[in-house]
């Protein structure tokens, strides 16, 4: 008797001809990819349109210069009345300030919960879409820590923003074997009556400070 | 907790399930409403992509070079996932697949999962598997556990749970979370399904997913959510197990460039979903460390096999045809006895049963071309719609009715003299039941009365037609009658 790994690759093959590589790959390369796949913004523009996307998911956005950080830190924890953050490993001294911060020590799901923030860095940040996507690298942690926490606080350089979802994919291309999280506003849903509901399972709160 | 799936071997036929749930006017009100809301999102965010059309063109490309290379791509896909610490096993059928799925759960020796939304387990009825082998499947996804607590069934791919209105769902949350004073604002529903799950998060070691994409270049697996029941469930337990249909491999990571950008739009009036997660296989020190894929064939290599069916397994599983679709309108989902409901479920399901069962799915559409429309992959849904009615009449037999009327209007279409002499007996058969000024009879049913030279009512299957339209009587002379009077003037 074959097995089941032997016999489905023989159904498939019965059924449209088998391939190899050679003819697959020459395949591919005549594959239409007419679609944009560049800028059509200033930088400054995408800038704008990336804080107004972010904005219309309810996230409060502050755009500071590299020495600033600290200080816009500061005021955003204190403005959400947060004292005890979440970090990763590999954030910039000089970013923690105004509250507690506690390094990630592969802590149990338990004590992720108890966390009701977190502050992270980010890879890139798409404007059309107003899409910040995080990847497992020093600044940015494993994937728990920006879940579980309610609120998280995410720092993006603006050199990180880009105009559409294609540009992001080619930058990540380096990294692509990381695990590797789209993130669109805080988490939502409309199962109920077509209604967005801001929070279900992820963050519900989002705040991003862009740094010059 | 068990449920009755929807199972395409046992539903009755589309027409009859139909009948019925039509009379069903809040089912229709919660199914227009939350279809129109999708609709209407979709379009302003498709309009405002200028290379929509050029999306859709790459996206076809993509999904249908992948379907002509399918054992090129499984098998890279295999490798590199199992390069990257994870374990793939394949099922020729449903029932392998719960069998592999439930011995994996009974080794690790849990009697609990947490499940990601997945149609491919639906379809494959797993949930029942795993209770029957004493393992109960908490499902996250917020529409998914309305679903599960109110004993229902899926009625839609992407918002499974859109037949229910807030109130609906206030007395399911009421009466099995024990929630006597919850409200039905949406806000509070869902923050009780937040605090439903979230010790279940916290707590429970397997979770069980399907998956939006797979990635062969990296054993890559993806999967778009909004609520974030996504993350928990890929993120927190010790064991991922994702069954997936073989067909949703992509060569690249560059193939998500157009795919990715589609799909929230497309399914839920979104430019991008919430969440996206993309992983390959197992990371040190971040997420499960063990994953298993269990790759699904379940009839799908059969419809490999079908030159024009082929294209059904383009699909990303968006649901925009089941939105746009005036049929699926209005009779919701469950009158397609399968968990792929609307003008997809209408071509995938009837090949999925080998046209054993669903043959009554082809013919559940008016063949008006919404769907195709809508198809982010250009699935040409109505084109393979007429392909299965032609395969359901040829797989009945020539003795089925609809194959005999066709013969014989071939053998009258063949002769001249045939067609004449069916004419001249057409117009005889059908005098007394043309409508005339002397003559009136009660019309069966809603329909208004037949005006004068048409006809309201015909007997047997040609009743089918003026149940409720009327048809024109044939004119005392025909266009042939009248060409030769004219030459012999």
């Amino acid at each position: 008797m074959s097995t089941a790994r032997e016999e489905i690759l023989r159904r498939v093959r019965a059924a449209k001809g088998a391939s190899t590589l050679e003819t697959a790959a020459a395949s591919y390369a005549g594959i239409d990819r007419s679609y944009q796949t560049t800028a059509t913004l200033s930088h400054e523009a995408i800038l704008d349109l990336f804080e107004e996307r972010l904005r219309e998911y309810d996230a409060n956005v502050f755009r500071v210069s590299a020495l600033e950080v600290g200080a816009a830190v500061t005021e955003v924890l204190r403005s959400r009345k947060i004292e005890r953050v979440l970090i990763p490993e590999g954030l910039p001294e000089d970013w923690q300030r105004g509250a507690e911060f506690v390094v990630d020590r592969e802590f149990s799901a338990t004590e992720l919960d108890g966390f009701t923030a977190v502050m992270t860095t980010a890879t890139v940040g798409i404007a059309e879409t107003g899409t910040i996507v995080l990847q497992t690298a020093p600044g940015q942690g494993r994937r728990a820590i920006t879940l579980v926490p309610d609120y998280h606080l995410c720092l993006l350089p603006v050199i990180s923003v880009v105009e559409t979802v294609v540009e992001a994919m080619r930058l990540l291309e380096l990294t692509k074997n990381l695990p590797t999280t789209f993130f669109s506003g805080p988490s939502a849903t409309a199962d109920i009556e077509m209604t967005r509901i801001k929070g279900v399972h992820g963050p519900r709160f989002v705040d991003v400070i862009l740094m010059n | 907790m068990s449920r009755v799936p929807l199972d395409p071997r046992t539903a009755p036929t589309f027409q009859q399930a139909a009948r019925a749930l039509l009379g069903d006017a809040q089912l229709r009100k919660n199914v227009r409403h939350a279809t129109d809301v999708i609709q209407t999102k979709r379009r302003k965010l498709v309009e405002e992509k200028q290379d929509w059309q050029a999306l859709r063109e790459s996206g076809r490309q993509i999904r249908a070079h992948v379907l002509e290379n399918l054992d090129v791509y499984l098998e890279e896909f295999e490798r590199n996932f199992t390069k990257a610490g994870g374990v793939i096993h394949w099922a020729r059928d449903a029932a392998e697949a719960q069998k592999i799925v439930v011995g994996l759960v009974k080794e690790i020796g849990t009697t609990e999962v947490i499940k990601i939304k997945s149609m491919t387990t639906e379809e494959i009825q797993l949930n029942n598997a795993l209770e029957a082998a004493g393992v109960h499947a908490y499902e996250t996804d917020l529409a998914e556990l309305i679903i599960q607590l109110g004993e229902d069934q899926p009625s839609h791919i992407v918002v499974p749970a859109l037949h229910k209105n807030r109130a609906q769902v206030r007395e399911i949350f009421r009466r099995t979370m024990n929630l006597p004073d919850l409200g039905d604002k949406p806000a509070d529903l869902a923050d009780a399904a937040r605090r439903f799950l979230r010790e279940k998060f916290l707590r429970v070691t397997t979770a069980v997913s399907g998956a939006n994409f797979l990635v062969a270049e990296t054993g890559g697996v993806c999967i778009v959510e909004s609520e974030g029941n996504g993350r928990m469930c890929l993120t927190m337990p010790e064991t991922l197990i994702s069954v997936v249909g073989v067909e949703k491999v992509v060569p690249r990571w560059q193939d998500l460039e157009p795919l990715l950008q589609m799909l929230p739009r497309s399914a839920t009036g979104e430019r991008m979903n919430p969440y996206n997660s993309m992983w390959c296989g197992v990371h040190p020190g971040d997420g499960p460390q063990r994953m298993h894929i269990v790759l699904l064939d379940n009839g799908r290599t059969e419809v490999l096999a079908d030159r024009e069916g082929r294209q059904t397994l383009q699909c990303i599983r968006c649901g925009a045809c089941q939105n746009a679709c005036p049929v699926y309108r209005q009779t919701g989902g469950h009158a397609y006895g399968s968990v792929y409901a609307g003008p997809i479920g209408a071509i995938l399901t009837p090949q999925l049963m080998h046209l054993e069962h669903s043959q009554s799915l082809p013919y559940a559409s008016s063949l008006c071309g919404a769907c195709y429309e809508v198809c982010p992959v250009k699935i040409n849904i109505p084109e393979v719609l007429i392909h299965l009615r032609h395969k359901v009449v040829e797989q009945n037999g020539w003795y089925a009715p609809e194959s005999l009327a066709m013969k014989a209007v071939a053998q009258v279409f063949r002769s001249e003299r045939r067609f004449r002499a069916a004419q001249r007996l057409g117009r005889l058969a059908e005098l007394p039941l043309v409508k005339s000024e002397k003559r009136s009879f009660a019309i069966v049913g809603q329909k208004q009365e037949a005006s004068d030279g048409w006809i309201g009512w015909l007997p047997g299957l040609l009743g089918g037609w003026t149940s409720t339209r009327d048809l024109q009587a044939m004119p005392q002379e025909t266009f042939r009658d009248w060409w030769e009077k004219r030459g012999k003037q």
